[in-house]
């Protein structure tokens, strides 16, 4: 697989850990009062889908960077790489 | 017909004339007291002691392409009970002691070969942490020696003994583990089943859950709705693609596992061998193909086929552990759709809708569980509580904090 990194191009996928689902970003509350259920939902459960996927790789050999990666599970056809901090910053996160 | 010696000879001298289909091809009902989605190894293994052994009467398969047509048809053979854990090892030793009885209980021939599962190690830690496992299997009942170097060398002694990264300093025998034809214990376990009464229909889609008032009383289908009192799902692989039809989010993401084969050679490797610097784990095939694999993709797919980088990854392993394979040519590879539960073990359990069961979860390990699987399922199908040596295998473990983290790293979910 190419993984068309935005800042330096396409890339082999060698180069990247991946990490799992784009959800992950979202990190819940620690201080709500069902914080227990929501980081269980968080940490363990997926959707898990198949055909369209959108999840976090980790450039590990190159820039460091976390991308946001549109992928079809199905095919692994790649559709779409973002930066996962501009994904998070248009949520509001680290402004 | 029950398969002999004799039956061979007879049908031999006829013209091999009056072989039988080894099972119906039946037309669904439209009420089932048991229906089983997922017609792979597991699923046929459970609807086999669910009729023979709990007595369960009224029972379908359904099989939404051709029986065995997932990973009980892509696996590398590998029947083994080299486990730690309390939740898991004596599940393994019931699944190897059945194993051995397995051809008899069936009348089929699954060719189940205890050639014996060599372990390597390669540090002086790594040899400590054999000699407990060997420990943990011993006290289940299962059997394990330790061999030093020298026993190894007079067994194997195309390894690579002197590798200056990793020397081979040690290793875990268990002479029961061995490989069995992966194909032949689907046909096998179908065979019974559909002997014992069961319904076993192929090319069935379920494409959905009947539910009524909180409970599941059937399943929809490509051939229509069938009524089941109870309903048990059994699809490792795919899960989660079912399993969201009756609106569950399971702990599990599917991966794609290789697997690779090399042309056929003369009787080399004695056993299964497995490397412990690298991932990487062989045997020898009857028709003497090297049937060897590694690591998973570590990525989510369902192509059931995998990318270049991990074929170079477990090839290098392999002419780490032992050069001579690189004068082998590869002649086929191919990829399974894996399970991978967050803690790398398996589910057997109730869901939270009454009527509805779950089997899964069962990463790259699910072939050597197919056995004690099956058993655990029909179990908890036909009494409503868990088998002792699947008591653990719990969805709701990871809310409790009772992980079966048997990899040793652990309860981490990422670190597949």
């Amino acid at each position: 697989m190419i993984i068309n990194h935005p800042l330096l191009g396409p890339r082999d996928a060698n180069e990247f850990v991946h990490l799992g689902d784009e959800s992950l970003i979202d990190r819940p509350d620690g201080m709500a009062d069902d914080a227990a259920n929501k980081f269980h939902d968080y940490m363990y459960l997926r959707d898990n889908p198949a055909g369209k996927y959108r999840e976090l790789w980790y450039h590990d050999a190159g820039d460091r960077s976390w991308l946001v990666v549109t992928r079809d599970t199905l095919t692994h056809e790649i559709f779409n790489v973002e930066l996962a901090r501009d994904v998070a910053r248009a949520r509001g996160r680290s402004k | 017909m029950r398969y002999s010696a004799l039956s061979i000879l007879k049908q031999g001298l006829t013209g091999n004339k009056s072989w039988k289909p080894v099972w119906r091809e039946p037309e669904p009902k439209k009420s089932y007291d048991y229906i089983i989605v997922g017609g792979g190894g597991h699923g046929l293994a459970t609807a086999h002691y669910l009729a023979k052994v709990f007595g369960g009467k009224n029972i379908a398969v359904l099989e939404k392409g051709w029986i065995g047509s997932g990973n009980i048809g892509r696996n590398t053979t590998i029947v083994r009970s080299n486990y730690v854990l309390d939740g898991n090892q004596p599940f393994y030793e019931m699944s190897i002691k059945l194993w051995e009885g397995l051809e008899q209980d069936l009348n089929y021939n699954a060719m189940m070969s205890q050639r014996g599962i060599l372990n390597l190690a390669h540090s002086d830690g790594q040899r400590d942490a054999y000699a407990r496992r060997g420990n943990a299997m011993l006290m289940s009942g299962a059997d394990a020696e330790l061999l030093d170097r020298d026993a190894i060398q007079k067994m194997c002694p195309f390894l690579s003994f002197d590798n200056e990264r990793f020397p081979i300093k040690a290793g875990l025998l268990q002479r029961r583990a061995g490989t069995a034809r992966h194909d032949a214990v689907a046909w096998g376990y179908a065979r019974s089943a559909d002997i014992h009464g069961v319904d076993i229909i192929q090319n069935c889609e379920v494409t959905g859950f009947q539910m009524k008032n909180g409970k599941c009383i059937g399943v929809e289908t490509n051939r229509g709705p069938i009524k089941a009192k109870k309903t048990a799902v059994c699809v490792a692989g795919s899960s989660s693609r079912v399993m969201e039809k009756a609106g569950m989010r399971l702990p599990i993401e599917s991966h794609v596992l290789q697997a690779f084969v090399s042309e056929g050679l003369k009787p080399t490797i004695p056993g299964v061998i497995t490397y412990g610097a690298g991932h990487f784990y062989v045997s020898q095939s009857d028709k003497g193909g090297l049937v060897f694999g590694g690591d998973i993709d570590g990525y989510n797919s369902y192509a059931q086929r995998g990318n270049l980088p991990v074929v170079e990854d477990v090839c290098s392993g392999g002419m780490s552990i032992m050069p001579m394979i690189g004068r082998a040519r590869l002649l086929r590879m191919w990829g399974g759709v894996m399970d991978m539960s967050m803690d790398g073990s398996p589910f057997i359990d109730k869901t939270g809708i009454d009527g509805l069961y779950f089997n899964g979860g069962w990463c790259y390990g699910g072939f050597k569980a197919t056995p004690a699987s099956g058993y655990c399922y029909a179990h908890l199908l036909a009494t409503d509580t868990p088998h002792a040596n699947a008591r653990q295998m719990r969805l709701d473990r990871f809310m409790r904090g009772n992980m079966i983290d048997e990899k040793g790293v652990g309860a981490q979910p990422n670190l597949h």
